[in-house]
């Protein structure tokens, strides 16, 4: 009992972080309907900004760990934004009236570069970071087994949640959300409404970017490495879990996740932990033979 | 960024603010990613400072998009981008291509005897004709199915360790094995496309892509079976007619023909093999795509519903599509195991499937020339890079351009996709003509989705 509380703690940490990353490819895909194949590496590209920021500012001697967090989270989501914005504006956008295969091959063309960029101008190795936050609670002791709660967990967990409910917030109310609502539906339709098309998936992938930010942010703090090559893997479980929990739907997103990240972690304590990774497929598989548009997801209505 | 560029007259200002604003752009890229490094210093991370690296690439960026705005865009009347090139080059390329099929294959099969060939050039060709065949695979599920397949390495693991561990363990022939493991890999096309028949689109290309990792992650870690990271060694190597390569021994093909030995004799039979295999899934397609499964997958790939409403077999159509395509990937990866003598799961990674993907797509779907001329652009082109030694002199010594390679693979990746959305050779001809036979370029064609 003790041992599945802490392995239930642990998976959904780590599928909070799944979650975040989830939201930049199900927003992306509801809004142009394409994988963006390079999320996972602007994910691992925020990584190495907000250690890099993070390094910067205790260098230049903000010690002081909460100020020093906040402007790494705020800075690392502005500069993330930035290259989420470059690669829509690079490879997506002059294919966007093109057919559907030209902006998936540019993608995974992105994320190529990307990756081999990050290896060429940051280095190889694994870059190591010294836990920043340290301490947490014991929730109870049972035989010298000890259930901790640890406070970077619960960080972690906070933030998700807040922002999740932060983007929920502008989906739904503010005149961005309703253009990208529009633009969802009908790109057509939405420009002769006046909406700014390429605008509004502009910011789409700049939202995405700045979500993957804060997810490597507390990639990095809650793991400590992180080398060029995260990415992909981390992409590659989000997006599963994105199409899990039903593409284009947020909560949907964040649900997939949480049990991509739950099942992960029962997995790995349970059985064997070479196999996690295909115990996250194979779920994958089941769900998408049985729910073909995922657990929240709208069916999709086929017309002639 | 448009805003300078859509007006057709000269105006500096303005184009000089939308080069700012893109310097401005590439200031916030590079000021964490270019001009800090991150560098191990006595246990600790310590950021190094390059000026001008970063300094040099906000000015390239700069003088780059103000030499646009300047030049490139209002001679083209504020289209954007490549806009222009896209109508006149296809017909150019299917004009070519009616003489440029027979060229290539016959430059193909003298490449040996050319003077110029030697041992390098031909590990290259045998390298390119193995990805020639591969695209060719994939084609047949992705370019005449439609169906996405992200997964496509997985066949080609397939066939290579069948062929590696039937050939260790039993010591049969390579041409023996080959049938059974494009017979395994086609299985196994069939047991992938069950699950997966009623999705579509991008559902597909996850599902395929999360099999693709599946069998690579079993290959890891099933130690007793395929000896995990380490692989499987001393895989033999092919025979002709039963005379071995070898340097020594009776019964080896320099003794039994009386030449003297050369190491390049099994070079050239393996290259021979390949071009072979290749060119026998070329016309297997061709024949495919004039029969009735031939006809349904197209008419699959343009629409799926109309297509149920002809009362076609979908679920047969997506499993011989898988099947066939599968078979051709086994074929491909029990050449790779006998050629290499060495198989690990290393060489079944998603990068691969990705190469494959892009040579068909940028050789344009469908197209048998089209995949070739990609196959040859992006492959070659990466082995060229390898050895660079011209830019080490440009840049000093400590430029090392085999580090670039992927960077600029996948920067070309994205350029040619940019420039050629449809492929290098987008025409798409009907294979059913009702009175003339028109080449239509493939941007007119618009393409269910499915």
């Amino acid at each position: 009992m003790e041992y599945f509380l802490q392995q239930l703690i642990n998976g959904v940490t780590l599928g909070s972080i799944y979650g975040l990353i989830a939201i930049g490819y199900t927003m992306v895909y509801g809004i142009i309907g394409m994988i963006n194949f390079a999320h996972g590496d602007i994910f691992m590209v925020g990584t190495f900004i907000a250690l890099i920021t993070f390094i910067g500012l205790v260098s230049i001697g903000v010690t002081f760990i909460p100020l020093a967090l906040m402007l790494v989270l705020i800075i690392s989501m502005v500069l993330t934004a930035a290259w989420g914005w470059t690669v829509e504006r690079l490879a997506y956008r002059p294919l966007r009236e093109s057919f559907r295969l030209a902006p998936l091959i540019t993608a995974i063309g992105m994320s190529i570069a990307l990756q081999n960029f990050v290896q060429i101008s940051q280095g190889a190795r694994v870059k190591p970071l010294q836990p920043v936050i340290t301490g947490g609670y014991e929730i109870m002791e049972k035989d010298g087994f000890i259930v901790n709660l640890s406070n970077i967990q619960i960080m972690i967990v906070v933030v998700t949640v807040a922002l999740m409910i932060i983007f929920s917030l502008i989906i739904s109310r503010t005149a961005l959300g309703r253009s990208q609502r529009a633009c969802e539906q009908d790109r057509v339709m939405a420009s002769l409404v006046g909406v700014n098309v390429d605008r509004t998936i502009s910011l789409t992938f700049v939202m995405g970017a700045a979500l993957a930010a804060v997810a490597g942010l507390m990639f990095l703090l809650y793991y400590g490495v992180i080398d060029f090559y995260i990415g992909f893997v981390a992409g590659i479980k989000a997006f599963t879990a994105a199409v899990l929990g039903g593409i284009g739907s947020l909560p949907g997103a964040m649900l997939g996740g949480m049990i991509i990240g739950l099942i992960e972690t029962f997995w790995s304590a349970y059985f064997s932990i070479e196999y996690k990774d295909v115990a996250a497929f194979s779920v994958l598989v089941l769900v998408l033979i049985f729910l073909p548009s995922g657990l929240l997801g709208r069916p999709e209505i086929e017309k002639v | 960024m448009s805003a300078a560029s859509a007006k057709s007259g000269l105006d500096f200002p303005a184009a000089l603010k939308d080069a700012g604003l893109a310097a401005l752009i590439a200031l916030a890229l590079s000021i964490a990613m270019l001009f800090f490094r991150t560098v191990d210093f006595q246990g600790n991370l310590i950021l190094e400072k390059r000026w001008t690296l970063a300094g040099t690439t906000v000015l390239i960026v700069f003088a780059g998009r103000l030499a646009l705005n300047l030049f490139w865009f209002p001679r083209r009347g504020g289209l954007g981008l490549f806009k222009i090139a896209s109508s006149a080059l296809p017909a150019r390329f299917a004009e070519l291509g009616k003489w440029m099929a027979p060229v290539l294959i016959v430059f193909a099969v003298v490449l040996p005897f050319l003077p110029a060939s030697n041992r390098y050039i031909m590990d290259l060709a045998i390298l390119v004709l193995t990805y020639v065949m591969l695209g060719w695979g994939l084609n047949i599920v992705v370019g005449l199915a439609g169906l996405l397949d992200l997964g496509y390495v997985a066949f080609y693991a397939v066939g290579a360790y069948s062929y590696a561990l039937i050939a260790t363990t039993f010591d049969w022939s390579f041409w023996v094995c080959l049938p059974l493991a494009g017979m395994f890999a086609a299985l196994w096309g069939i047991i992938l496309g069950f699950p997966v028949l009623r999705l579509r689109g991008d559902y597909l290309a996850i599902v395929t892509l999360a099999f693709g990792e599946i069998i690579r992650i079993v290959l890891l870690n099933w130690y007793t079976l395929t000896n995990g990271p380490d692989g499987i060694t001393r895989i033999p190597r092919p025979s002709f007619f039963g005379l071995e390569f070898k340097r020594f021994g009776d019964g080896t093909f320099a003794n039994y023909f009386n030449i003297e030995y050369s190491s390049m004799h099994r070079i050239v039979f393996l290259y021979y093999v390949i071009l072979v295999l290749a060119l026998i899934t070329s016309a297997l397609t061709i024949r495919l795509r004039r029969l009735p499964i031939g006809r349904a997958w197209e008419a699959m790939r343009e629409d799926e519903i109309a297509c149920r409403s002809l009362g076609i077999n979908i679920t047969n159509t997506k499993l011989t599509a898988f099947s066939i395509g599968a078979m051709f990937g086994g074929f491909a990866g029990s050449f790779f195991a006998t050629r290499q003598g060495f198989i690990s799961p290393e060489s079944f990674t998603f990068i691969e499937s990705a190469i494959i993907l892009a040579i068909v797509v940028l050789g344009g779907m469908g197209s048998q020339i089209g995949v070739a001329i990609a196959a040859i652009v992006m492959i070659g082109g990466l082995e060229l890079l390898r050895d660079l030694d011209a830019l080490k002199q440009l840049f000093g010594d400590n430029f090392d351009p085999a580090l670039y390679r992927m960077l600029l693979f996948g920067l070309a990746m994205v350029g040619i996709m940019v420039w050629r959305p449809r492929g290098l050779v987008s025409s798409r001809a009907p294979t059913v003509v009702l009175r003339e036979h028109k080449a239509r370029s493939a941007d007119l064609v618009k393409e269910g989705h499915g």
